[in-house]
């Protein structure tokens, strides 16, 4: 069974799809980078979509589900590269894509999983202090 | 409105393993039509829904792709057929906002949005068939 | 008897191209047919005669008229671009089948041979005629879709107005279809550019329906899915109007009264300032 393979980056996990997303392929996705997340208690998860031409509703949903489970888990997932026929389609059909955040690039996409965090961070802090 | 049909071919769906080539099939005839990158994701986008749903809802089943053309319109005309379960409640699962969400959810009123033509034929017990039609210019 | 007619018109071949062509001068914006023209129309008239057979006499749609059809298509869709007036068009064949009837009530005396005749002959020259109208209206159309093209084409530029931020100012009546094609068009202009903010001015666009401003909705939110931003600046008072009247939920879209506020906005979210520079 093919697999997609996920690269470490320090902080972060990278992981660039290339292939055909089948439903298979996509679930194990799902189970690989959470166990990545866990297995290296990474920050972040880049996922690289510039070479996918197709997402439909269940890819979506992994997608989704990918960046729920890696929030619970303490790690900002930045989904970048979404090619325009792919976004076009995705709001036609409805996939409102909850929970991803999304970047032009892969630069603009670690920047961003700097960003939030270093702000998410602070914004710990006062969530902490706020807990009487 | 008189459609013809200038070519067509079956594809059998059995696995999961058979969904990505019947895809690139469904690329080639949207390519051949001449659509646009745009209508052609949308086409293959819809394609993949339902065949999705032919799977695992309808216990597999078989596809019949066809080039066709109305008019002065080119187009691809896809038929789902299985001879599953059937749905047991049309409306609700045309119904705008029916679970696209959640993994129970057929996905129908957002695959309909993407193509020009969608018919659904479904009787609980004998099956359903989905016709779906995308026009070049559509 | 029979066949007699036929062998007639093709005797006459010469007289019947002579006499078409002068029918033609006084009608038409050219003096009888213009070069082109001339050996068009004698092609026709050669392969109208070649084609007419004691069988297909009373078969207009005989597929040994197939080729003379050919003929007609490529002359009807040639005027057409041409801009050739429908009535022209018409005319074009109804003076040849003037002509034509004009030479056999000249050479048949038998009134009923005359009559059966001439009514075949007219039968399949009209049917050629509507052909031909089918045709004429099809080469108006591949003219206006040409133009529609190169409409749609020169009317949504894209301007670069800073690093990241690109405007795309619409101008004119905004369709359903060409806010698809505005929707595409500046999605791909974010990828092309690397531009993290698209501002869509619709200020030179008197109104909005229900359908377009869902289509825009629909944009701004393809535009975030790619990670980008989408301003839409310019709405005028009677837009605003029309789409909260239509109960159109504009509160996730960022709009602005002008280009320039929106710009300001969009320098903002990439956290750029403008300062006045400082003279000594």
């Amino acid at each position: 069974m093919d697999r997609i393979p996920i690269l470490k980056m320090g902080d972060f996990l990278l992981v660039t799809i290339q292939v055909d997303l089948y439903d298979q392929l996509a679930e194990n996705l799902e189970t690989d980078l959470v166990n990545s997340v866990n297995k290296y208690s990474s920050k972040g998860v880049l996922i690289d979509i510039s070479a996918v031409t197709i997402i439909d509703s269940f890819m979506g949903r992994i997608l989704g589900n990918i960046a729920i489970m890696s929030k619970i888990m303490d790690a900002q997932t930045v989904v970048v590269g979404m090619q325009p026929a792919v976004a076009i389609t995705l709001v036609e059909l409805g996939l409102p894509l909850n929970g991803v955040i999304s970047a032009l690039n892969v630069e603009k996409g670690m920047e961003l999983l700097h960003n939030k965090i270093n702000n998410g961070y602070n914004l710990k802090q006062d969530d902490d202090s706020s807990i009487e | 409105m008189m459609i013809a049909v200038s070519s067509r071919e079956e594809v059998s769906i059995i696995r999961e393993q058979d969904v990505v080539p019947f895809r690139n099939r469904v690329k080639d005839y949207a390519v051949k039509a001449g659509m646009s990158i745009l209508n052609q994701t949308k086409l293959i986008t819809a394609a993949s829904e339902l065949v999705r749903n032919l799977l695992k809802y309808g216990g597999g089943g078989r596809v019949e792709i066809e080039a066709v053309t109305s008019g002065r319109e080119i187009g691809v005309r896809l038929r789902f057929i299985d001879k599953g379960p059937g749905i047991p409640d049309l409306e609700l699962a045309m119904k705008d906002g029916y679970s696209t969400g959640k993994s129970l959810g057929l996905g129908l009123p957002g695959t309909k949005r993407l193509v020009n033509d969608f018919n659904i034929i479904s009787k609980p017990g004998e099956g359903t068939t989905v016709t779906i039609i995308k026009w070049k210019n559509g | 008897m029979s066949g007699q007619g036929i062998s007639i018109l093709k005797d006459k071949k010469d007289e019947i191209q002579e006499r078409w062509s002068k029918k033609q001068s006084g009608f038409n914006v050219f003096d009888s047919f213009g070069n082109n023209e001339e050996s068009e129309s004698q092609d026709f008239v050669d392969s109208f005669l070649a084609s007419l057979t004691q069988e297909n006499l009373n078969d207009v749609a005989s597929a040994q008229f197939d080729k003379v059809n050919e003929v007609l298509e490529g002359i009807s869709i040639s005027r057409a671009k041409r801009g050739f007036s429908p009535r022209e068009n018409a005319h074009y064949l109804f003076s040849f089948k003037e002509i034509l009837l004009e030479i056999l009530a000249e050479e048949i005396s038998d009134p009923a041979y005359l009559y059966e005749f001439s009514s075949q002959i007219s039968n399949i020259v009209d049917n050629m005629a509507i052909l031909t109208f089918e045709a004429f209206i099809k080469g108006r159309e591949d003219v206006i879709s040409r133009q529609t093209d190169e409409i749609t084409e020169i009317s949504t530029p894209v301007i670069r107005v800073w690093d990241g931020i690109v405007a795309l100012p619409i101008i004119g009546t905004l369709d359903s279809a060409r806010t698809q094609v505005v929707m595409e068009n500046l999605l791909q202009q974010i990828v092309d550019t690397g531009s993290s903010i698209a501002i869509l001015d619709i200020s030179g666009v008197p109104a909005v329906d229900s359908l377009v401003a869902q289509h825009l909705i629909k944009t701004v939110s393809a535009t975030r899915l790619m990670g980008a931003e989408c301003i839409i600046s310019g709405i005028r008072p009677e837009i605003a109007q029309t789409v909260v009247h239509l109960g159109i939920d504009l509160s996730n879209i960022i709009t602005k009264a002008s280009l320039a506020s929106a710009l300001q906005t969009a320098f903002a979210m990439l956290q750029l300032e403008v300062h006045k520079k400082r003279t000594l």
